[in-house]
């Protein structure tokens, strides 16, 4: 096997090439004018993300956070802490769900979602912050916890709901309310995942009104605190208003009474601490649930793997900020996979389009990531690659960097859109466990090909330079004024070159705002914003999640030839 | 002198009985392996696990835990060794060792005892008896009047004889009634008439006493030896003056600040005391020593191996056991007097279970933890105890002895300090600390040795409460060993994931990955941490800290009261209970020892010469009533038969019947309207409706009652 381990000596690495397969090369140059110049740019996004993350981290602020503290309640993160096994790893989700979504703030959507272990099982964690107005549910909060129960339901985790919210947020009651995917789907996936058997676990640590009292009360098994959890259909207030019965919530719906006499709680804890100490006993207990065929991911497992040849952190030095310059993801690659070893598929035919096989944490993997514009072969080997991938169960990891297919003449002829559609096929019916990191521009048919959201990746991350539009600002505001300007013509009216400038700004700026890692997030058209130095870390953790249930087989519909 | 008995010569040991427990019947154990010997333990209920049980050959059950029905059963003992065909018995110290009667019991039933002969063991049992032999002899005694004649002039013309101070002592009783000390002759007619007026009033009679007083006495004895053969040899003297409640805390080997002119005549004086009595076997014989005048005076013989006999093996490299059994074999001494050699220094520290703020009280407890100071050519660790084992209130609370050697005194010294320091002992208090203290103090690095030391440096050796500069030291010590105890017990906790995740393996190690993923934040945990004060009586100081895991894989400790700490350690797991941890630049090795016991965990620190001990809740201690003694205001009302509750909440629209008039069964009663909805409360049987109080418009209560339906 390769003996290379030192990441400097790249003539060494040259020479030995021919007997060291697939071992990728350094392919950053540290002293280079573009290295220092992508460095300096992403430290500032990295630095402008992490002071968002503070302000998120911070809940609802210190006035809330002190009245929680008074209550004898810890925050959603520090529960999770104390849920998880003892100094193992969480995987957090949509940290910046709700940012600038709202008037006001509404840090991480007044949602923790995230998945760690206990006791050795991988669970789902979805914990209200009822610093954050509340813990009520907004349109964002709904779609995160059904965020999170859809990645339970795929990856077959346990949910644990650490229960603390004032239920919907009212006045938005038409966005949280009716539709198919609001509030009621909660309770839907809850019955339709116990159905699966897929455990639904509920720790109620605070108050749990109306619609939330559901959460409980669908849940396989729960646990309530003596004192701050309660569980009413209404409460104190409404009870009076709707049949004038005047009683103080601790009778109406505390741990006594729903733990002794009404039965919808399971487990009576004395104060928090216990009740997440009841809450880490229940999955010991779990046994077998939701397990079924579990041991066909681990099969493929080395148990021991190496890290990469180079430093990770160089990773947040490759990709440009400005998209328009176009690097190669070899790089990226080679700081992502065990040993830096990459054995590459086809690698001469449709280069815009990198494709081979890998291991992440002893985990094989196949990665497709984008070197370029889309052609007709590049999307050839992609959905040929995909094939390969899903026939040996093997998981896909793709890094979007794509701004489209080819356009022109020539690619139409070509059946460009045939091609991207055969990519597309693939991508679709592909059941192995996909994870989709844009680490750069996201744009049109691209983004579909190359997994998108609407691909249902098992899990999606951004970088924080990553953007996501149908198209580039300024290729929209070109299209648009032509139509705009054909209009106008049609109804005779004269457009000046200046009021063409200022229609075609307009449009740049809102699709460079719309564009941005932040409004995506903000909106849950991803899992989250990462530090490429994690993107290694987090990949391993996707896929160990996604694996803890069986691959199924893969059919695709038909293929256009 | 003379040839040796043909039966002893034929009754060889091949097998001996140890009539003791604890370290002293292990360490014979280990020499009688040693000369192929094979050995029967005896034990009580008590000790059925204990280490000398194990450590024997066989071993057999005597009796239930009291001394005196099993250690000091001398009948069963001697019965023990019969039935499982041991010669000889070793009786150790301490139990049955000095008695007579038991030495006679074996000689009765031809066992060999291994000691001295029956006359020696009851001539020095006698104290007063043993003086009279040893003046006879020509042992210097302590200068005194012990005549029965009590005139007071003729006391005062002893005493003056003697020379002051003179120590007046009742010739009954104890306790210190009535002993007066004497400073010069114009006091003593007062301090005689009182002394006597005390003693007559305690004990009935008045005789009295006189020695003279030692004001800075130190408390030398001699190891000495005899064969059968007549030959007496000693092997140096050992310096026990340290001690506490009259007991021994460090004895040492040769005694420090003695010349060599005074070795010897002490020597020689000992051989003559063992002459005197016609002595075999192992024996020691102790003097007082007056350090102002330089002279020594018998006080008595200890006719058995002692406690302390290590430090005199250490000096002159020989096997006391060894010798014990030879000469109980009729093999006269393997070495003369000339050929006795003295080399280098040896001290040895007895380790107690005892609590040295209450006075050294003895204490009782499970070794949760135990890691003696490791062994070698010149350090030994005798012990009686493992792991896991009880120090009980049955027996003696020693530990262990702790036995060092050196070229000199200082190098010993130097040894002994550290082996303290690696001395782990965690679950019941002990003297540890108090030794290092000792041991450390400049008066015993001196040598300046005395029977008084404990008092005349109390004020160093003992924890005084008002001294804020060394609370405070102790205090940030304290916050400093909590942070390393803190880094390494994550750091436990996570090599112990990493090397098996719980679970069955389906979750990949990455979650257990060091240190713990977050996204963009570090994982924190608190801990929070009781610790007792020496200087502070009020209670535990609470000692809450977080831990934050950093990505190069050290801890940052962070401790908030008193003004923000912070502490970055690394931690390195070596062993079960062993780190390496580097802080503050500064690299090191530290221990833990970590139990629970009754709803707390322990948690025990040493690193450097430094020992802290921590107490962490253990969650909740649920009882019953906490889960049934909580009732809502409503729950659990009896009512009789017949009686109608409001199924639910409700505003009353239409009563239907009057109070009192007859219905049948299902007949509408009332309508209640809730949830937007009405609901009819019926009938439950036919008869007669007793009650009914509700009118429309009246608002009333989940549960309560409505009406009765009654036969008549």
């Amino acid at each position: 096997r390769c003996l290379i381990t030192s990441s400097k000596s790249q003539k060494q690495l040259v020479q030995r090439r021919h007997f060291c397969l697939g071992v990728l090369p350094n392919g950053v140059d540290r002293n280079s004018e573009p290295y220092e110049h992508n460095s300096k740019a992403m430290e500032g996004l990295i630095s402008q993300l992490q002071s968002h993350i503070t302000k998120v981290l911070a809940g609802g602020g210190a006035e809330a956070v002190k009245r929680n503290r008074s209550r004898n309640k810890l925050l959603p993160r520090e529960r999770i802490d104390k849920l998880i096994d003892p100094g193992s790893s969480f995987l957090e989700l949509s940290q910046l769900a709700g940012h600038e979504l709202y008037d006001y703030p509404l840090p991480s959507a007044g949602i923790i979602t995230g998945i760690g272990p206990v006791h050795g099982r991988l669970c789902m964690f979805v914990a209200n912050d009822p610093t954050v107005k509340g813990g009520t549910y907004y349109p964002i909060t709904v779609k995160k916890h059904l965020r999170a129960q859809e990645i339970a339901r795929q990856c077959k985790l346990p949910c644990i709901y650490l229960v603390d919210s004032g239920g919907a947020y009212l006045p938005n009651q038409a966005e949280v309310f009716p539709d198919k995917d609001n509030f009621g789907r909660i309770f839907y996936n809850q019955a339709t995942m116990s159905a699966e058997g897929i455990p639904q676990i509920a720790l109620v640590l605070g108050s749990c009104t109306a619609g939330g009292a559901y959460i409980p009360a669908m849940a396989d098994e729960s646990v309530m605190v003596k004192g701050n959890g309660t569980i009413f259909l209404a409460g104190p207030p409404l009870v009076k208003a709707a049949t004038g019965e005047e009683v103080s919530a601790e009778d109406l719906g505390g741990a006594t009474v729903h733990c002794k006499t009404s039965g919808v709680s399971d487990y009576f804890a004395l104060d928090e601490l216990h009740g997440l100490a009841l809450g880490r006993n229940i999955v010991k207990n779990l046994h077998m649930a939701g397990k079924q065929g579990l041991m066909n991911g681990v099969q493929n497992r080395k148990p021991e793997y190496r890290e990469p040849l180079y430093d990770v952190n160089e990773l947040r030095s490759i990709a440009p900020v400005d998209l328009k310059q176009s690097f190669d993801i070899r790089p990226v690659i080679a700081r992502l996979v065990d040993g830096s070893e990459f054995d590459e598929f086809k690698k001469l035919y449709g280069t815009t389009l990198v494709t081979g096989f890998a291991r992440i944490f002893g985990q094989p993997v196949g990665i497709v990531g984008n070197n370029g514009i889309l052609f007709v072969e590049s999307a050839l080997k992609g959905a040929h690659f995909i094939e390969l991938c899903a026939q040996r169960k093997i998981p896909l990891v793709f890094l979007q960097n794509i701004t489209g297919f080819m356009v022109g003449s020539r690619s139409e002829a070509n059946g460009i859109a045939k091609s991207g559609a055969k990519m597309v096929m693939a991508v679709s019916c592909a059941k192995v466990p996909k994870v989709t990191i844009i680490v750069g521009g996201s744009f049109g048919a691209g983004n579909y090909a190359m997994c998108g959201r609407a691909y249902s990746p098992d899990f999606m991350f951004l970088w924080p330079n990553a953007r996501i539009s149908v198209m580039g600002g300024a290729q929209a505001a070109g299209v648009l004024s032509q139509i705009e300007k054909a209009n106008k013509k049609k109804q005779g009216i004269k457009w000046t070159d200046e009021e063409e400038e200022t229609f075609k700004a307009k449009v740049v700026e809102a699709y460079e705002r719309e564009g941005s890692s932040y409004y995506s997030t903000a909106r849950l058209w991803d899992d989250g914003i990462i530090d490429p130095a994690d993107t290694r870390i987090v990949i391993g953790l996707c896929m160990s999640a996604s694996l803890n249930c069986p691959v199924e087989d893969t059919k695709y519909g038909v293929f256009r030839m | 002198k003379t040839t040796p008995p043909q039966q002893q010569q034929q009754q060889r040991i091949e097998k001996i009985l140890i009539a003791n427990r604890g370290e002293i019947a292990c360490r014979i154990m280990r020499t009688a392996k040693r000369l192929g010997i094979r050995t029967v333990a005896v034990y009580s209920d008590a000790d059925k696990h204990a280490l000398h049980v194990k450590s024997a050959d066989e071993a057999v059950h005597i009796g239930p835990p009291p001394a005196r029905f099993s250690y000091l059963n001398g009948s069963s003992i001697v019965e023990a060794a019969i039935r499982t065909g041991a010669q000889a018995i070793h009786p150790g110290y301490g139990f049955l060792s000095e008695s007579a009667d038991f030495a006679q019991l074996c000689e009765d039933k031809g066992l060999t005892f291994i000691g001295p002969p029956v006359s020696a063991i009851r001539d020095m049992g006698d104290k007063s008896a043993s003086k009279r032999i040893m003046g006879a002899a020509g042992v210097p005694l302590v200068p005194g009047y012990h005549g029965s004649e009590q005139d007071i002039d003729l006391m005062k013309l002893e005493a003056d004889k003697i020379g002051y101070p003179i120590l007046i002592k009742p010739t009954h009783g104890g306790g210190g009634k009535g002993m007066r000390i004497v400073k010069n002759a114009n006091e003593f007619v007062e301090c005689f008439l009182g002394a006597q007026r005390e003693a007559a009033a305690s004990f009935g009679i008045n005789t009295i006493l006189l020695e003279k007083y030692i004001t800075q006495p130190r408390h030398i004895e001699v190891q000495i030896f005899g064969d059968k053969y007549g030959h007496v040899l000693h092997l140096y003297e050992r310096d026990c003056s340290v001690q506490r409640r009259h007991q021994k805390i460090i004895e040492e080997a040769p005694a420090p600040n003695v010349v060599n002119d005074f070795r010897s005549h002490l020597g020689q004086a000992a051989v003559s005391a063992a002459k005197a009595v016609d002595y075999h076997n192992a024996g020691t014989v102790e003097f007082i020593v007056d350090t102002v005048s330089g002279q020594f005076y018998f006080m008595e013989m200890n006719t058995r191996l002692q406690v302390e006999h290590p430090v005199t093996e250490m000096i002159v490299s020989q096997d006391l056991v060894e010798w014990q059994i030879r000469v109980a074999n009729g093999e006269p001494l393997p070495i003369s007097q000339s050929q006795v050699p003295l080399s280098g220094h040896s001290f040895e520290a007895r380790i107690y279970a005892e609590n040295v703020p209450k006075g050294f009280l003895p204490a009782t407890g499970v070794l949760h933890h135990y890691r003696p100071a490791p062994v070698s050519s010149t350090v030994r660790v005798e012990t009686g105890v493992e792991q896991g084992d009880t120090v009980s209130m049955h027996y003696d609370p020693m530990i262990a002895k702790l036995v060092v050697w050196g070229e000199n005194r200082a190098a010993a010294l130097v040894k002994l300090k550290d082996c303290l320091s690696k001395f782990q002992v965690a679950g019941v208090p002990t003297n540890i600390n108090f030794l290092e203290k000792l041991a450390n103090h400049w008066a015993f690095k001196d040598g300046s040795v005395e029977t008084h030391f404990l008092e005349h440096h109390k004020d160093d050796l003992f924890v005084d409460p008002n001294n804020l500069g060394l609370a405070k030291e102790a205090y940030s010590g304290a916050r400093f060993s909590a942070a390393l105890l803190a880094a390494c017990v994550c750091e436990k906790e996570q090599s112990a994931l990493k090397e098996s995740p719980p679970g069955d393996n389906s979750v990949l190690s990455i979650w257990y990955a060091h240190p713990p993923f977050r996204v963009h934040h570090r994982t924190k945990c608190t801990m929070e941490l009781e610790w007792y004060s020496e200087y502070d009586s009020s209670g535990p100081k609470l000692l809450p800290l977080s831990v934050t895991y950093l990505p190069d894989g050290n801890y940052l400790i962070e401790m908030e009261e008193n003004g923000l700490s912070r502490f970055k350690v690394k931690a390195t797991h070596l062993s079960n209970n062993g780190f390496r941890v580097e802080a503050d630049g500064v690299s090191m090795d530290v221990s833990l020892a970590i139990y629970s016991q009754d709803w707390t965990k322990h948690i025990h620190i040493w690193h450097g010469s430094h020992h802290y001990h921590f107490r962490q809740k253990l969650g909740l201690q649920l009882t019953d009533d906490d889960e049934t003694h909580h009732r809502t205001s409503f729950e659990t009302a009896s009512h009789p038969p017949g009686t109608v509750l409001a199924p639910m909440a409700g505003l009353v629209v239409k009563v239907l019947v009057k109070d009192g008039m007859k219905v049948e069964e299902g007949q509408p009663i009332l309508v209640l309207e809730a949830m937007k909805m009405e609901h009819v409360i019926k009938a439950s049987s036919a008869g007669y409706v007793h009650g009914l109080q509700a009118m429309a418009g009246q608002q009333i209560l989940d549960g309560s009652v409505l009406f009765c339906i009654k036969d008549e």
